[in-house]
């Protein structure tokens, strides 16, 4: 087990270096002069040239590259041109928001899927497995924004039932907090929901028909042991790999259900700071979201090992 | 203890009903070992897994017959009382030791769960009971092993672990759909001999279904004969090996290569194909690839008929004329191996 951690943590090494070159290049590959950009159409030349000085722009790209890299790793992603403030100050200062929504719509998500493809499976022969499909399809193909606007007018507006937009953090009350994801995190789930249950339903259908499942009936246990214990615990090992894949995609579409709800969160930050062309906050949010993006698949991994005795001993 | 009085399994598929097992009948009693040979397809599989009621419902359907089980009717059963007849009074080992076992459970999860559906004891008191399971099926340090998963098994290993499942119970009947199919030769001696062993222990009977004449002979006391569905030839191991009767039985004995035979020699086949069992040739199931078969096979579907006391089989030849039509055969291949040579 161990050696199966430490070849995976030392696989993220290539993918982080490759990752780096694409976010330091967000500045170089925009087009025009990044420094122009910043200051407007209307600014002097000397002004230009100071700001490029500042941010470093004179400079040979792979010096500036390997300065910035060795920023990153001591933990200075540089400072935010509108504010001035540090960019990792400035992360942190939004991270929770972002993560309070993401566990808010995984929750939401997984506790609607598991038990929907179980009880799908169960009544495979009948007419819900039809139904199903096409319900999940077509929770698939909703917009979020859509989705988003439509739940905020009926339970936000009609039904006054849930606040329209806001965030409360944790540390101050843990019913307000939810109260106040209830929605947007139903938003994030819409879509993963039908996505991860149809996953599950068909990994599910699958293993109901290997033999262990047989071997399983033969001994005389109840349908619903056979389902869970025997079906769903070989099914969720390549459902594990959406559920990452979809962890990582709550994080892209944090971007829509913040500006929507109005929460403070990473994918809001990045919506200003691209409106303000702060490229080094860009650059960090970018970073940091690929770094999730990465740090998730290690856990998927991980997690696989857990579910899966085969890939343990290996 | 268990008689099955003309069973019918049916397969309902999108391109027509498929007829698996088409008016069975055999019982088997306390002991006893009966061994169900046939082809890929013919109907042996679903045969054993109607035993159990184990065939998916749909789209296996079962439109006549009854499977008996100290006088129970399996087929009218709820669920609920079949799952107390599933692995405590029947039991089944199959054909495929390397998926049979589930993969993310630990040996003796799997076996402990075998116990404890059926007997209310504590989990250490299962333990005790899969180690000693474990032990007879002649697994080595068993109670390391417990803890070990199926990958970290060799097939025989977890040949011998479906078969401790299978025991968990004290199974009164043990159905083996080809136990050793998947296994090489020597391990297929082991898991034979294991099976004796254990049928001398505790009195079980045993169903052991296979396409290798050779397992069945070393195996069973009775024979029977499956063709498309249906039993074309029972009787004892010894007088469906030497008395054979029917043209089918007769070509597959005469399909096994022989110890004495030269390395040169080929083997003989049967020809064709196993009949479409959605659409069934007339008359006699067999006639398109039999050797002997006249104008007469082609419209009367013979029935299974004694021949002596327990022997029966299911043609028109007579005695006297099969023993003709097979010299006739013999001389004739004897003078096409000399004309190869």
């Amino acid at each position: 087990m161990l050696h199966y951690t430490l070849r995976r943590l030392v696989a993220i090494i290539p993918v982080l270096f490759i990752v780096s070159i694409i976010v330091f290049m967000i500045i170089h590959l925009t087009p025009g002069n990044p420094a122009f950009l910043i200051l407007g159409e209307d600014s002097s030349p000397e002004a230009v040239e100071q700001l490029e000085q500042q941010l470093g722009l004179d400079k040979p790209k792979v010096v500036q590259y390997v300065d910035w890299v060795g920023n990153i790793v001591t933990g200075d992603l540089g400072a935010s041109i509108y504010s001035e403030q540090p960019v990792s100050e400035i992360i942190g200062e939004r991270i929770g928001a972002t993560f309070s929504l993401m566990v808010v719509a995984m929750l939401i998500t997984l506790l609607i899927a598991i038990p929907t493809a179980i009880f799908i499976v169960w009544k495979r022969n009948t007419v819900m497995d039809p139904l199903f499909l096409s319900g999940s399809l077509l929770g698939t193909s909703i917009p979020e924004f859509w989705l988003a606007l439509l739940l905020v007018l009926g339970l936000g507006v009609a039904i006054p039932i849930f606040p329209v937009a806001g965030y409360v953090p944790i540390s101050e009350g843990i019913g307000d907090w939810l109260h106040h994801l209830l929605l947007p995190g139903l938003v994030l789930a819409f879509v993963e929901i039908g996505l991860i249950a149809r996953m599950l339903r068909d990994s599910m259908l699958e293993s109901l028909n290997q033999d262990y499942t047989k071997t399983a009936r033969g001994k005389g246990v109840k349908e619903s042991t056979v389902l869970v214990r025997h079906v769903l615990a070989n099914a969720l090992i390549p459902t594990t790999t959406v559920i990452g894949l979809t962890v990582a995609g709550l994080l892209g579409g944090t971007v829509i259900a913040e500006t929507i709800f109005t929460i403070p969160g990473i994918g809001q930050l990045l919506i200003d700071s691209i409106h303000r062309r702060d490229y080094p906050v860009i650059q960090g949010v970018v970073l940091f979201i690929a770094c999730v993006y990465v740090l998730v698949n290690l856990i998927v991994d991980l997690l696989y090992a857990f579910l899966d005795p085969r890939i343990r001993y290996d | 203890m268990l008689e099955i009085n003309n069973l019918k399994a049916y397969i309902d598929t999108p391109d027509g009903i498929v007829k698996a097992v088409d008016g069975v009948s055999f019982s088997i009693k306390a002991g006893e070992t009966i061994g169900i040979v046939g082809e890929s397809g013919s109907g042996k599989s679903v045969l054993a897994h109607s035993l159990m009621q184990l065939n998916p419902k749909p789209p296996v359907f079962y439109p006549q017959g009854e499977i008996l089980f100290e006088g129970k009717n399996l087929l009218q059963l709820k669920e609920k009382e079949l799952r107390k007849i599933r692995g405590n009074e029947i039991a089944m080992v199959y054909q495929d030791p390397m998926s049979s076992l589930n993969p993310v459970l630990k040996i003796g999860d799997q076996l402990m769960e075998a116990i404890l559906t059926h007997n209310p004891m504590t989990k250490s008191e299962a333990r005790q009971r899969a180690i000693e399971l474990l032990t007879d099926v002649g697994i080595p340090d068993p109670k390391k092993r417990l803890n070990a998963y199926p990958h970290q098994f060799s097939g025989g290993m977890r040949q011998r672990v479906l078969i401790a499942i299978a025991l968990a119970c004290n199974p009164k009947v043990l159905i083996a759909d080809e136990p050793t199919t998947a296994l090489d030769v020597t391990i297929q001696a082991q898991i034979l001999e294991l099976m004796k062993r254990i049928q001398e222990k505790y009195g079980t009977a045993i169903i052991i279904i296979s396409h290798d004449l050779g397992v069945i002979a070393q195996m069973a006391e009775k024979v029977l004969v499956m063709y498309s569905g249906r039993i074309v030839e029972k009787g004892n191991v010894e007088e469906i090996f030497y008395q054979t009767a029917m043209p089918y039985t007769w070509s597959l004995l005469r399909s096994l290569p022989r110890i004495d035979s030269e390395a040169h020699e080929r083997l003989l086949s049967i020809e064709g194909q196993p009949p479409n069992l959605m659409n069934p040739p007339s008359g006699c199931n067999f006639h398109p690839r039999c050797p002997f078969a006249t104008e007469q096979c082609k419209l009367v579907d013979p029935e299974l008929t004694e021949r002596s006391a327990d022997h029966a089989a299911a043609c028109i030849l007579s005695e006297a004329e099969f023993e003709e039509a097979k010299k006739r055969i013999e001389t004739k291949d004897q003078e096409r191996g000399q004309g190869h040579d």
